[in-house]
């Protein structure tokens, strides 16, 4: 039986979205084949990696995480430029963690100061990403679109319940929104819907579809992104056909195989290789059912995973 | 290849005789068709008709097993590109290389971090399965022993790897009992290998560069009378083993391509020096079909993760984990501690049991069975609800544990406090908890 190339014939396309600003913006997006089928179709832009970034000093990261940050952890501006100028970040992920109304309720005021230092002294993208407490994003992002006009942050997450508000941010000051949805391809596409009769345009769109971490719920997310790329490409859902945001690497971090250290689970192997390993296992995972975007924290584990993402597209 | 009901009842006697244990032969293709029974009940069915019905319902991959004992390796049998279709079944096992070029200590190392490395996890023991005994010195004699050293200090499935005929064939003298899988037929030495596969009854592994070649051996094998065979596309770069998977399990689910319809060997072993990278191009075959994946050693740092990814992968999307209800004391907790009451889907343990033990204060985690229904989704079902919390926090034993009366309920359902209040009685007291898990800890810590 001579043997054919089992190819399937795809009928839709991710739409690209264009991050950021000037030389060093970002375009992501384009694929119309599933993730790495290259044999099939094409990724003109490889996924990249934003590496995260928080406005406060982290209280809750392992030795592991904390240690290549320990010298900027205070200073959001040093710790972004450190990301770009030593770790070679395409992306910032700017994470608001002082905004939780359950934690330090920090003021929208606030925020956009740190935004704006942290947005004018980088040239790489800026993902702006809020408490995801809804009420609390909608006050907080609204007012980052506006004082950073026109510098195409990616901001989010957008839920339905604050969607207006920080769309109509995004439309008047021009930056990208990510619609962000429960694990659920209906309500992923009923949100992109939402976006839409706003008036935000296509390309100033990108989608979380909420992020488990290795052992707590990957599988789940695993298989809306798989389900979400099906109906883009294979089934024509055009409200599907959106590039992909995992912001991973909190879920990761978070856990107590992640923190244990050797004494307490000698099991496990060595700390700091575990917590690398657990955090790139899960971006390889994601990057597999088709993530556009990973938000990612340790500059080992990103090494690790631009080395696969290149190996996988290697002609 | 999935013949209908109506295809499979052409075939049948129709005679409706019943002995199958349903009214109609029509009822009883029915059933066939949708896999609820085998053929061999209709003691009436025509050789021709066998022959054609086993050909239409064999399984589009092989399934097949390698080992004994407890620890048999089941691979194969898949059904489906995308879990989320319907599940995969048979997650592929874990081998760590052993040589009978290393050394003895080296050698017992890689023995002790099989045995020992072992997770616990929802009620389940996570663990790796087999060994690669690769017979680098060329010496059979040192190679059998050492496989019968393997065999008799583990559990492990093996898999025998060798150059030469002469040592696979005394390696599989002392281990034929085991199953192992012989690894592996190539164009060299198909004849030979074989036989060693039919004589010995084990299942076998075959290697050539291209698919094409590859088909070609194993349609000589099927020739043979081989059914139990394993795939190795000979790929040792990512991007081309990774497109060899896919291409390999399509070609069986969707070109019904017998030839390619056998679970797959990878070897990230072999495609890289760097331990970390490794256990990335593995995570890549743990999602990406993989039938048995060959480390070069295990370590927990990267062992651990990829066990877990595989658990995930290989959880059936139509059945939520669950945990057993009872109750969980986390942190070694006392009569004053407090005590949760929260739903028993496995996620939900996990991320609450996390929070609670971040926190470090010492507590009682009741765990009621909702059927795997998240909080908010137990609710609206009607199982996470006043009357049956309260039920279930009474006959859960808890009140002999501590002293006090004091529940914390989750605050996504803060609304079942007055039921749950009536059903316990006035000397309970429902407090209402974070909405959020990431919360517990600081309302743990401000006494709540």
């Amino acid at each position: 039986m001579a043997f054919q190339i089992p190819q399937i014939t795809y009928s839709g396309v991710i739409k690209e979205v264009t991050l950021g600003k000037g030389s060093k913006a970002v375009t992501i997006g384009g694929e119309n084949s599933y993730p790495y089928h290259l044999f099939e179709g094409g990724m003109d832009h490889p996924p990249r990696i934003a590496i995260e970034v928080y406005d406060i000093p982290p209280e809750d990261w392992p030795e592991t995480a904390l240690e290549p940050f320990r010298d900027v952890v205070h200073d959001p501006v040093a710790w972004a430029r450190k990301c770009v100028e030593t770790y070679g970040a395409e992306l910032i992920a700017l994470q608001l963690v002082s905004t939780d109304p359950n934690g330090l309720n920090r003021s929208a005021e606030e925020a956009v100061e740190t935004v704006k230092k942290v947005a004018t002294s980088i040239e790489v993208p800026l993902i702006v990403w809020g408490s995801a407490n809804a009420e609390k994003d909608g006050d907080v992002l609204r007012k980052v679109a506006e004082a950073c006009d026109g510098m195409n942050l990616i901001i989010g997450p957008v839920v339905e319940g604050n969607y207006k508000q920080i769309g109509a941010g995004a439309i008047a000051y021009r930056h990208t929104v990510i619609a962000s949805s429960p694990i659920d391809i209906n309500l992923a596409k009923q949100l992109n819907i939402l976006l839409g009769n706003l008036g935000i345009p296509d390309s100033q769109i990108i989608v979380d579809p909420t992020t488990g971490g290795l052992g707590y719920g990957i599988e789940y997310t695993y298989s809306v992104m798989e389900r979400d790329r099906m109906a883009a490409l294979s089934q024509q859902d055009e409200r599907l056909q959106f590039p992909i945001i995992c912001n991973m690497a909190r879920e990761v971090w978070k856990t107590k195989e992640a923190k244990a250290s050797a004494e307490e689970a000698p099991a496990l192997g060595d700390p700091k290789k575990r917590g690398i390993l657990m955090e790139a296992v899960t971006a390889v995972t994601l990057l597999l059912a088709g993530a556009d975007i990973l938000v990612m924290r340790h500059p080992e584990a990103i090494k690790l995973v631009r080395d696969v993402i290149s190996d996988l597209m290697a002609k | 290849m999935g013949l209908t009901g109506i295809q499979i009842f052409k075939l049948l006697p129709k005679t409706n005789c019943k002995e199958c244990g349903v009214p109609t032969c029509l009822a009883f293709a029915m059933n066939l068709a949708a896999g609820k029974v085998e053929l061999t009940l209709c003691p009436y069915v025509s050789e021709e008709a066998k022959a054609m019905l086993s050909e239409a319902s064999a399984p589009p991959i092989r399934p097949l097993s390698i080992g004994s004992g407890e620890n048999v390796v089941k691979i194969g049998g898949e059904t489906v590109l995308f879990r989320h279709e319907k599940t995969f079944v048979n997650k592929p096992g874990f081998a760590i290389l052993v040589s009978d070029a290393m050394s003895e200590a080296e050698i017992e190392d890689r023995l002790k971090r099989f045995n020992e490395l072992r997770y616990e996890r929802v009620g389940l023991t996570l663990r790796p399965e087999m060994i690669a005994i690769k017979n680098e010195s060329g010496d059979p004699g040192k190679f059998e022993a050492l496989v019968k050293k393997v065999k008799s200090e583990t559990d492990a499935a093996l898999i025998l790897m060798s150059e030469k005929i002469e040592a696979l064939t005394a390696g599989v003298k002392v281990s034929s009992d085991r199953i192992p899988l012989i690894y592996a037929a190539t164009d060299g030495n198909l004849e030979a290998i074989a036989n060693l596969a039919r004589e010995s009854g084990c299942p076998l592994a075959v290697r050539a560069d291209h698919l094409e070649v590859l088909s070609g051996l194993t349609e000589k094998l099927m020739a043979a009378g081989l059914k139990d065979l394993v795939l190795d596309s000979g790929s040792r770069t990512l991007r081309r083993a990774f497109e060899d998977q896919i291409f390999i399990r399509r070609a069986a689910l969707t070109q019904k391509n017998r030839f390619l319809g056998f679970p797959t060997i990878t070897f990230p072993c072999e495609m890289t020096k760097d331990p970390m990278k490794e256990a990335l191009i593995a995570a890549t075959f743990v999602a990406k079909y993989a039938g048995i994946i060959v480390l070069s050693d295990f370590r927990g740092e990267s062992l651990f993760p990829l066990l877990v990814e595989r658990l995930n992968i290989y959880t059936d999307p139509q059945r939520p984990m669950v945990m057993e209800e009872g109750i969980y004391p986390i942190g070694n907790p006392g009569e004053d501690s407090p005590v949760l009451v929260t739903v028993n889907f496995s996620l939900t343990y996990f991320i609450v049991s996390g929070e609670i033990e971040s926190s470090r204060i010492p507590s009682w985690l009741l765990v009621m069975d909702t059927e795997g229904l998240s909080v908010l989704t137990a609710w609206a079902a009607g199982k996470f609800v006043g009357d049956a919390i309260g039920t279930f926090i009474k006959k859960s034993g808890i009140a002999d544990r501590v002293k006090h009366r004091q529940v914390i309920i989750p605050g996504a359902v803060a609304v079942v406090s007055g039921d749950l209040e009536e059903e316990l009685g006035p000397e309970w007291k429902i407090k209402v908890g974070p909405r959020e898990a990431a919360h517990i800890p600081a309302y743990l810590k401000t006494g709540n």
